[in-house]
């Protein structure tokens, strides 16, 4: 019985994380601008790569009975780094002038790069 | 114009250290399970290049004051010493040794020369990967 519980635990979370990794897959090729598509990428392939992990981990623990402490840092890892990484692609396509969404609203980042270049020139 | 990496950096400092316990964890473990020297150096390195990466090659080299040149020789040294130091207990060249010890804290423990061999092969990945990212990333 215990089994089957566990088969269950382990079938709904590795599907959960395969599920979010194809929506960051659709997300990367329907969603229009770079912005959008780390958002996309950053989130949702993070939590679909940690559900997989812990899938695996709790696999290993509750089927095998070999706790691997090198998953648990895996997550922990993928969890710090993941939307790092997205930030900093998504921060290093606007400095280098990548164009936003022509139907995006807000940009309040541009006038504080504005009043930097500004302080720069007068330097 | 100077970019703010606060958060690059900020994310560097927690997982510099997260690297290099992984790396020295697959160094020690590459004797029953996968890793080794070769692996484990390379972790290490990798761990330096996200240094690299998030602040520049001056302040890396003020923290980590390291000649990777000097690492290479002494993990070549360390490795031929390995295999040298048969000869003196009149065994081919080559032939490593173990043996069971009781040590403090953490008990029973086979120790293996096997290790030293891998400690110099660890040295030279390190100082060979350094020194090839350094010298073609200083352009001044």
């Amino acid at each position: 019985m215990t089994m089957i519980l566990a088969n269950i635990l382990i079938g709904v979370t590795v599907s959960l994380g395969v599920i979010f990794i194809l929506v960051t897959a659709i997300g990367l090729i329907r969603l229009p601008d770079i912005y959008c598509r780390t958002h996309a990428a950053s989130k949702s392939a993070t939590l679909g790569v940690m559900f997989i992990l812990l899938g695996v981990f709790l696999h290993f623990w509750l089927i095998e009975g070999i706790v691997n402490t090198r998953i648990i840092l895996g997550i922990v890892f993928l969890f710090i780094t993941g939307p790092v990484g997205g930030h900093v692609i998504g921060r290093s396509a606007y400095l280098s002038g990548v164009k936003m969404w022509d139907q995006s609203v807000k940009d309040e980042l541009a006038p504080v790069i504005a009043e930097r270049k500004k302080l720069d020139e007068q330097k | 114009m100077k970019t703010n990496d606060v958060i690059l950096q900020t994310t560097t400092k927690l997982i510099f250290f997260i690297i290099i316990l992984f790396s020295i964890h697959i160094f020690f473990a590459g004797h029953y399970a996968p890793g080794g020297g070769f692996v484990g150096g390379l972790l290490t390195a990798s761990g330096i290049v996200l240094l690299l990466l998030a602040y520049d090659i001056k302040t890396v080299s003020t923290a980590l004051p390291i000649n990777y040149t000097v690492m290479t020789a002494i993990g070549l040294l360390v490795a031929l010493a390995t295999a040298a130091g048969s000869i003196i207990f009149n065994v081919p060249f080559f032939t490593h040794a173990f043996d069971y010890f009781d040590l403090p804290l953490l008990g029973k423990q086979s120790l293996h020369t096997a290790m030293l061999f891998d400690t110099g092969v660890y040295l030279v990945v390190v100082g060979v990967t350094m020194t090839i990212i350094q010298s073609i990333g200083a352009d001044d």
